[in-house]
């Protein structure tokens, strides 16, 4: 079971990937479906074991490195963190696999669609049930390149391809990061096991590393690397134009599982984490920035789906202040629920894509709500558990998130309580904005697209019925173990918490008006999307032209890319050519072209005997010769 | 006398020259030469493969010291000797020259047309003085095969080359034989102090400071021309652009791993102090080359050069690793060179596959291999993954080592290392999106046929050796771990002998 939950996956991306000729497009679908189905069924079970039973367990396959004390095997690791997320990522892609055999019914290379697809859940399993940092790089670049493959997967369209390349550099430049965190963890604790490394934490608080505590070194360059990974302010650039790809690989790698690697690997380090404040601080402060900076952006974008990437953004900032305060389980918590909600928006917009024959711009939608009603539906109960409206999940997570980070008293924590309510507004604006503007008022379509607007098949349907339920109940279902009465045997040490750090138990008894407050500021939110949208269409208009400036600066994302193009990008490719063509060409070469040339006019006139190549060669060695033998006789003497 | 009871070692090296001289004696139409020098290149080689299968099994990871050891009186006058013998850092070199010479040969099977038997024969005396470099134990032994690799591989670009061919081969050769001369001055020093050029002897001879110094030099110029060190590294992508698909996967599978292979087996244990003297000029010597070479290739133009680069990029992390004198390091380093060997090599062939059909190596003009070509477009994704070294293939545990190695001796030599991760990245994702990806503009390419399964032949090893090497590479790296140890264990040692004697 604990193995099937992992190698289900890859069986079906062999099995697609290699025979998918073969097999035909139907068979490769179904059979990738069914080892997902087989993997989800193995996951639930691994999950009521370990996480409900209380059963944590290792287990070993076979050792992958052994040098000079490095040691590290292929293990899985199974303790309550790693199968929630085993759970959830088998559950949610298996849907999203089903909903693909609708969505991708009349592509042309569909066995390498499902491939890909299978081997990201793979990677993703390895990733997050790995018992060492190498293996969890392993899974950790592994989504990378599913996440390459996929944003490129229509391969002839150009910006797809710039943008899966983007994903992977700029994901890279987290990985580097993460690189040298492991080493350096490696070279504190003298392994890079996690046990090892849980076991080891007290007696290496006392180290330093150029003069900083390691812990803290460690934190920062573990959460550099999380960065890239889960699209942190800095690092983020990658995660809207990753949109290029199909909507279901969004729907699963960009919003329910990949991008919340990068929060796992702060919940997994816990007990490192916990002993750097400062790291917890950076953590704190990035992942608020990040919650508040991608909302504003979110307000503008136009892309239906660019709307909802910047909002899964944001939303992984919410987690990552929440880790920063130190209570890890809401962090957890909230990735869970958001998985369900968020995939849940995705398909739905999908769905929306697929109805307006695969218009994005939601300036060209509007008025289709009577014609795709179940869609139309699903978007809202996907908004509201996005914006925390009550009694849907993310109400539950968001306001814990935000409770913890008001009960954390710290500098750091009220920055991020102030920035998570004023992000959980524009959160809830651009959720309206976007249902208002996609399917009410008149249709901005022309009438052919008009004309083709249809609601989904059972096959895309069923998937999202399934994902809403789960939007609506998994808050309030799972609440008493992530981080209520029951926390405590139920994650049963999976993740640590510090004797000093009471943040969770105090977030329980914050003042009244705190856990109400991201409920008013969204309902505000809804609101003034109404009006400005729904009741007063012109005022928009008006205000993107009276604030001109702002408005271009949110609508080209802060100009973080044109930034990035200047200082990394233009000098790299001017540094490229400048090696190349003086470096190498005329400075290296020169030196031995000249000699050769001066060479080659002494001997022009003195000898004549060298013309052929060979002989020129035979001449070079009868020097040596010459050389070698008179030496080796002096040496006689 | 050894392991195998029977001198396996020569045998390895020799009979590749016994297929050469049966090749040469081939008479008859040109046809039917060319089709026999191919089938009798072939058997040679794969006979030597078999043959070299049984170090392998027999092989003792368990002990640092030489086995199926050679010995025979040659000039016992001067203390020269045939002296073979392998150890583990060594065994696994023999193997990875034995593998990849019949590879070479059929991927050579239908793009060499002309003087077909003169190339074979080539291809196998380069072979014999490979394997022969790796084994030996006799410092002029080892020089003699040292340089007689260049031979053979002269002739394979000057004759079989690319348009530019003669200006590639002089540029080769000379730039490695200036350096070869040094090493000769050098072996000859080492003669003269020690009276003997037996290399497991000459290891346990210590060698007064100032002159370590000067051997060190000597060495260096030599082998760092071999790695190729930025910044001798010039004559690297023009013999590569130039050399025919095969020469090329040799040169970069084995011929670019001499240079580090010596370091490692003379400058190491022979000149601890020294080496441990010019460890920082290797080091930043090092990390230029990675971030020099990779931006480079970020803007060539031509598939065999961005290769060829990426190479000198990679050798930088092997010789990085070598210096930083701890296991990982070296581990890494070892790991590197054959993974290298196997990925580069693999990515050689993959352009070849294109210039067999297109008889072109200029980027722009491909783009959309991946629609009419789909196998080759996932084998040639396989191996750029690999030389980004992904974690599950050959090229990361590598590269994983040396960073950790290096990170010990100074993080930031670890940081500039690790650029290498980015811009690594950059450049071969940068090669794989314009040559496979993106719309089909020429007509020509429209009619490009997949692998042939001669092809399939040529690639099935190296993706096996690939994600073998990626997934449990323990099996490789058991067999450097006591030779590994051992030489830091001695290194160490003697560091500290030479810090008493100091004080």
């Amino acid at each position: 079971m604990y193995v099937g939950a992992i190698f289900f996956p890859l069986l079906g991306a062999c099995l697609a990937g290699f025979f998918g000729r073969w097999l035909g497009d139907r068979a490769s679908m179904w059979v990738t479906v069914a080892c997902m189905a087989l993997a989800a069924a193995c996951g639930l079970g691994a999950f009521v074991e370990v996480a409900l039973n209380g059963l944590p367990g290792v287990v070993p396959i076979v050792t992958f490195i052994d040098v000079g004390g490095f040691e590290v095997s292929w293990a899985l690791r199974y303790d309550t963190l790693s199968v929630v997320m085993v759970a959830m990522v088998t559950f949610i892609s298996t849907l999203i696999h089903i909903y693909s055999v609708g969505y991708m019914s009349h592509d042309a290379t569909v066995p390498r669609f499902f491939a890909y697809l299978s081997l990201f859940t793979f990677m993703m399993l390895m990733l997050v049930t790995a018992d060492n940092l190498v293996q969890l790089f392993f899974g950790w670049e592994g989504v990378g390149l599913a996440s390459y493959l996929l944003i490129g997967y229509w391969y002839e369209k150009e910006s797809a391809n710039r943008a899966a390349m983007k994903a992977f550099i700029v994901n890279r430049v987290g990985d580097l990061f993460f690189m040298l965190g492991l080493a350096l963890t490696f070279w504190t604790f003298q392994s890079v096991e996690f046990a090892a490394i849980f076991a080891g934490v007290e007696a290496a608080r006392g180290v330093t590393f150029l003069g900083m505590p390691a812990l803290e070194v460690i934190g920062v360059l573990l959460f550099l690397g999380a960065c890239g990974k889960s699209a942190q302010l800095g690092l983020h650039t990658w995660l809207p134009d990753a949109m290029e790809g199909p909507t279901p690989v969004s729907a699963l790698i960009h919003a329910a599982t990949m991008v919340t690697a990068g929060v796992f690997l702060m919940a997994r380090m816990s007990p490192v984490m916990e002993y750097a404040p400062l790291a917890l601080a950076i953590v704190t402060v990035v992942g608020a920035t990040t919650a508040f900076v991608a909302a504003t952006i979110g307000c503008v974008q136009n892309d239906i789906k660019r709307v909802i990437a910047y909002s899964t953004m944001s939303q992984l900032g919410y987690m990552f202040f929440a880790a920063g305060v130190g209570v890890y389980q809401a962090a957890i918590f909230h990735l869970f629920t958001h998985a369900f909600f968020k995939a849940l928006l995705f398909l739905g917009a999908g769905s929306v894509i697929h109805a307006m024959s695969d218009e994005q711009d939601i300036r060209r939608m509007g008025g289709i709500w009577r014609k795709i009603p179940i869609t139309y539906a699903m978007m809202w109960i996907g908004s509201l558990a996005l914006a925390g409206v009550p009694f849907f999940a993310g109400y539950y997570s968001k306001d814990m998130v935000l409770e913890v980070a008001y009960a954390a008293h710290s500098g750091v924590g009220s920055y991020a309580f102030l920035m998570g309510l004023l992000a959980a507004f524009l959160t809830a604006f651009y959720s309206w904005r976007l249902i208002i503007l996609t399917f009410h008022g008149a249709p901005r379509a022309d009438h052919h697209v008009m004309e083709h607007v249809h609601e989904s098949p059972p096959v895309m349907l069923i998937p999202l019925l399934v994902l809403a339920a789960g939007a609506v109940v998994t808050g309030f279902l799972f609440y008493p173990l992530f981080v209520g009465a029951q926390q405590e045997p139920f994650w049963n040490g999976a993740i640590y918490t510090a004797a000093h750090n009471h943040v969770l138990h105090d977030a329980h008894e914050v003042p009244a008006w705190v856990p109400l407050a991201p409920t008013v500021v969204g309902l505000a939110g809804i609101a003034l999307a109404y009006a400005l949208y729904m009741f007063a269409p012109g005022i928009p208009g008006q205000l993107a032209a009276r604030f001109d400036g702002l408005y271009r600066f949110l609508l080209n994302k802060w100009y973080f890319d044109e930034l990035y193009d200047a200082i990394f990008v233009r000098p790299a490719q001017y540094l490229a050519r400048a090696f190349w063509k003086t470096g190498d060409a005329r400075l290296i070469d020169g030196v031995p072209n000249g000699a050769a040339d001066l060479a080659v006019q002494a001997a022009r006139g003195a000898v004549r005997i060298q013309t052929g190549r060979v002989a020129n060669y035979a001449f070079a060695m009868i020097i040596g010769l010459v050389l070698f033998v008179s030496l080796l006789l002096y040496g006689a003497r | 006398m050894n392991a195998a009871g029977f001198p396996i070692l020569s045998l390895v090296t020799f009979l590749p020259l016994a297929g050469a001289f049966i090749i040469l004696m081939v008479r008859g139409e040109e046809a039917v030469v060319a089709r026999n020098a191919r089938w009798t290149a072939l058997w040679t080689s794969l006979i030597t493969f078999a043959l070299s299968l049984i170090l392998w099994f027999r092989f003792d990871p368990s002990t640092a010291d030489f086995q199926f050891v050679e010995r025979a009186a040659w000039l016992p006058e001067f203390g020269v000797n045939y002296h073979m013998g392998v150890d583990g850092i060594s065994v696994l070199f023999v193997l990875l020259s034995t593998l990849l010479t019949p590879i070479c040969i059929l991927a050579s099977w239908e793009s060499v047309q002309t003087r077909v038997r003169d190339y074979m024969v080539a291809f196998l005396v380069l072979e014999s003085m490979m394997v022969g470099m790796f084994c030996a134990l006799d410092f002029v032994v080892f020089y003699i095969f040292f340089e007689a690799v260049l031979i053979p591989m002269f002739l394979i670009i000057g004759v079989w080359g690319g348009a530019r061919r003669v200006y590639a081969a002089f540029k080769f050769f000379l730039y490695t034989l200036a350096g070869s001369l040094l090493m000769l001055l050098a072996i000859l020093a080492v003669w003269y102090h020690a009276g003997t050029t037996d290399i497991p002897t000459l290891m346990a001879t210590a060698f007064p400071l100032a002159m370590q110094f000067w051997l060190f030099l000597a060495f260096f110029v030599s082998f760092a021309v071999k790695v190729p060190m930025w910044p001798v590294h010039t004559w690297l992508p023009d013999a590569h652009v130039e050399a025919p698909t095969a020469g090329s996967v040799i040169l970069a599978g084995v011929l670019l791993k001499m240079g580090a292979y010596g370091f490692i087996r003379f400058s190491l244990p022979m000149l601890p102090q020294a080496s441990a003297d010019f460890a920082p000029l290797i080091f930043s010597l090092s990390v230029v080359a990675v971030v020099y070479t990779s931006l480079v290739a970020l803007a060539q133009e031509d598939m065999k050069k961005l290769i060829a680069y990426s190479s000198v990029a990679h050798m930088g992390i092997v010789t990085l690793g070598i210096f930083t004198f701890t296991q990982q390091g070296l581990s890494g380093a070892l790991f590197t060179m054959l993974s290298h060997g196997v990925v580069s090599g693999a990515l050689f062939l993959c352009v070849g596959v294109l210039y067999d059909r297109v008889h072109s190596r200029e980027i722009a003009r491909y783009g959309g291999v991946a629609k009419i070509m789909p196998a080759y477009a996932l084998i040639f994704m396989l191996f750029t993954m690999a030389s980004v070294a992904l974690p599950g293939t050959a090229g990361f545990p590598g590269e994983l080592l040396v960073i950790v190695g290096a990170f010990k001796v100074n993080p930031w030599v670890a940081l500039g290392a690790a650029l290498g991760m980015i811009l690594g990245a950059a450049y071969m994702l940068y090669l794989y999106r314009r040559v496979a990806f993106g719309r089909i503009t020429r007509d020509d390419l429209r009619s490009l046929l997949d692998l042939s399964p001669r092809e399939y032949a040529v690639f099935a090893p190296l993706i096996l050796l690939t994600l073998w090497m990626g997934v449990y590479p323990s099996s490789f790296l058991s067999f450097f771990e006591a030779s590994v140890a051992n030489l830091i264990a001695r290194h160490e040692a003697a560091l500290g002998a030479a810090r008493l004697a100091g004080m």
